[in-house]
């Protein structure tokens, strides 16, 4: 039995004005959905032509889950997106070059060359890097939110975390935190349905992950997470309630991992049907149709967006080629931080 | 200067810099209303209030977890592991998050763990094992392990100052039986570098923390032999003197490695072999190791006695080596 809220659908565009976004937000929320696939979409014929070392992930599906929850955010709040969530680094402003540059392991992405993939964060962003281990980083978004209540900020932090890895103790042990002191956070379970093979019977046993949030003492609800707008209005809820002393929600966004866990895997174990029903409500068609016939998006703004995009990101490839290497001999260096490392904006 | 036990010394370093810098806040099982099950913490929730020293769910995890992320958010925290042993459920937090954070994202995590660690009172395979050695191979983290009162607050207060996770292993076997002088005003004790115990000419011992008290009882036995023993207390584990130890290497030419850890792959053996390789030339005699045998904690007295090397233990190994 369901004890999280289902939330509904969104309607009007009077409606989403309500919520806080107006016309521009939502042409601009449409632009940052299509640089975040994008982004993925180069990645894959970066890898095709051999330039990313090791795997590569995606988020093909969640970008209206991503893309909604970031775009609620507040310029002072923090957020651990996860591997699914390219969409929350680029609406908080990272380059493509930047991202292009990290697949490709040179020494102008976040890392370095010393992490891969989407483990990496701009932290002027507000943003921290996620690790491997997931949900590793739910107990030190939890972390960022007590400093906030520690220090009477009206400050947020947001957690991301899939359903797999909310089979994991450091889920239970974050949310246990954040309930009995009533933190300024907000849990986001992208649940895609499937933890690499493993599907959601096997990972939790009550109908949804967010039923659980009651037990922690707080509100749980479940969105459809290819409807951006819904994910926005909700997310804007909970994180305003967290803002206002009201303590954590779990917001669950429910969408289908469109690829396979990595580009190694072709997801023979997703029926194909269920590929099939999902690509029905593809989060980004679902809002440019919802865009032509609630706001009136017109074809000359579509083509504008798109060809600004395309741009961007040509721009981005090259700009990212031309970054060099890593410098082996830098190899040994910042293993530990200096006090001087201290003095970046997000240390204040 | 006032003479304080050494948990009197932690509990005064930690006051200082609470006092002295609002962004420390402690965080821990029962360190709050009960001061924390060994009385580090007596008081400071009634000076600082329950946000800054806060009761923890039990929820090592969490706790680590959470330190890491309120220092990327500027605040400097203090966990306490109610004992060192605990923090393997906190493991990942410490070792995946909080030590690859600088090296891989440049992000600093500045927060310091306390792991209140060792034996000698039938605390059991839970309540009395010495990890310092784990952590130290982890590269990110640093581990200090004082000895005395004051260098147990000059090192807390370093270890709240350091820009980087540091484990701050605190013997409990010292806490109420070591007291000493401890200055009144703050001060710091710079983490990596070794003190010099107990000069000597003919052995030199390694050690740190409660060992440090066992190779000078041996060192005092051995004076009526006419066997000069200098002793070097490494107060850090990782980074670690290499310089102060290789020194004293030269000067005696004899080196017995002690600590209170199992010997497979102890620490002990990082500074055998590192002494083996660059002070070969000056040494008369193989390097000796002396260590718990490589078993859990035991419970029982006669036991766990058989497993903490003894002052008899370290005076044969001393005699050994002077002879050799």
């Amino acid at each position: 039995m369901a004890v999280a809220r289902e939330a509904e659908p969104v309607g009007s565009l009077h409606e989403v004005r309500e919520a806080g976004l107006d016309r521009e937000d939502l042409l601009g929320v449409y632009r940052t959905m299509l640089v975040t696939r994008g982004v993925e979409e180069r990645g894959h014929i970066l890898y095709r032509q051999g330039k990313i070392p090791g795997s590569f992930y995606t988020g093909r599906g969640n970008e209206a889950a991503s893309i909604g929850v970031a775009t609620a955010m507040g310029p002072d709040d923090v957020g651990t997106p996860l591997h699914r969530d390219m969409g929350v680094h680029i609406t908080r402003g990272v380059e493509p070059w930047r991202i292009f540059a990290q697949y490709m392991g040179r020494a102008d992405g976040p890392t370095k060359g010393r992490d891969g993939n989407v483990h990496m964060a701009d932290a002027q962003l507000g943003l921290i890097a996620m690790v491997s281990h997931l949900p590793a980083m739910l107990p030190v978004a939890t972390g960022c939110a007590l400093a906030f209540r520690i220090r009477e900020e009206r400050r947020v932090a947001v957690g991301w975390f899939g359903e797999g890895a909310s089979a994991r103790g450091d889920t239970h042990e974050a949310m246990t935190l954040a309930g009995t002191r009533k933190l300024p956070i907000v849990y986001v379970c992208d649940n895609n349905q499937w933890a690499y093979s493993t599907p959601t019977h096997l990972e939790y046993a009550t109908e949804h992950v967010a039923d659980r949030a009651e037990a922690y003492g707080f509100e749980g609800v479940v969105v459809d997470g290819t409807d951006v707008l819904a994910v926005y209005r909700e997310a804007k809820r909970a994180i305003e309630k967290a803002r206002a002393g009201g303590g954590p929600t779990l917001v669950e966004c429910l969408t289908l991992r469109m690829e396979g866990h990595a580009v190694h895997d072709d997801a023979f174990y997703v029926p194909k049907l269920m590929f099939e029903q999902w690509a029905e409500s593809d989060p980004l068609e679902r809002f440019r149709t919802w865009l032509r016939g609630h706001a009136e998006m017109s074809d000359e703004e579509e083509d504008e967006i798109a060809g600004g995009v395309k741009k961007l990101l040509n721009d981005a490839l090259r700009r990212a080629d031309e970054s060099p290497q890593p410098d082996p001999s830098e190899l040994t260096h910042g293993v530990y931080a200096s006090l001087e490392d201290l003095d970046t904006p997000h240390h204040k | 200067m006032a003479e304080l036990t050494y948990l009197q010394a932690i509990s005064d370093g930690l006051r200082t810099e609470m006092r002295r810098d609002k962004r420390v806040f402690l965080i821990g099982e029962d360190v709050g209303v009960y001061g924390g099950a060994f009385k580090v913490s007596l008081g400071f929730q009634e000076e600082f209030g329950p946000w800054r020293v806060l009761d923890a769910p039990l929820a090592e995890t969490a706790i680590i977890g959470a330190c890491t992320g309120a220092s990327i958010v500027g605040m400097r925290p203090v966990a306490e592991m109610q004992f060192a042993d605990f923090i393997s459920c906190g493991w990942d937090q410490l070792v995946t998050v909080a030590a690859k954070q600088r090296w891989r994202a440049g992000t600093p995590v500045p927060i310091v763990v306390r792991l209140p660690s060792g034996g000698g009172f039938s605390g059991g395979p839970f309540h009395s094992q010495n990890p310092e050695s784990s952590f130290a191979h982890i590269p990110g983290l640093k581990c200090v392990c004082p000895a005395t009162p004051e260098d147990a607050k000059g090192l807390l207060i370093a270890a709240i100052e350091d820009p980087n996770p540091v484990l701050y292993f605190e013997h409990k076997h010292l806490y109420r039986r070591i007291k000493g002088e401890v200055p009144e005003e703050r001060y710091t004790v710079p983490i990596g570098k070794a003190r010099t115990h107990r000069d000597g000419d003919d052995v030199s011992v390694i050690t740190w923390g409660a060992m440090v008290y066992t190779a000078e009882e041996a060192a005092r036995q051995l004076e009526g032999d006419g066997v000069s023993v200098e002793i070097v207390d490494l107060r850090t584990v990782m980074p670690w003197d290499k310089g102060a130890v290789l020194a004293s290497a030269r000067k005696t030419s004899k080196v017995l490695v002690l600590h209170e850890d199992t010997r497979t792959g102890g620490f002990g053996a990082e500074i055998a072999a590192t002494v083996a390789e660059e002070a070969f030339e000056d040494l008369d005699a193989p390097v000796k190791r002396i260590a718990a045998p490589d078993t859990p904690v035991p419970f029982s007295p006669p036991l766990e006695k058989a497993f903490i090397p003894q002052v008899d233990d370290v005076v044969k190994g001393l005699r050994e080596l002077a002879e050799y």
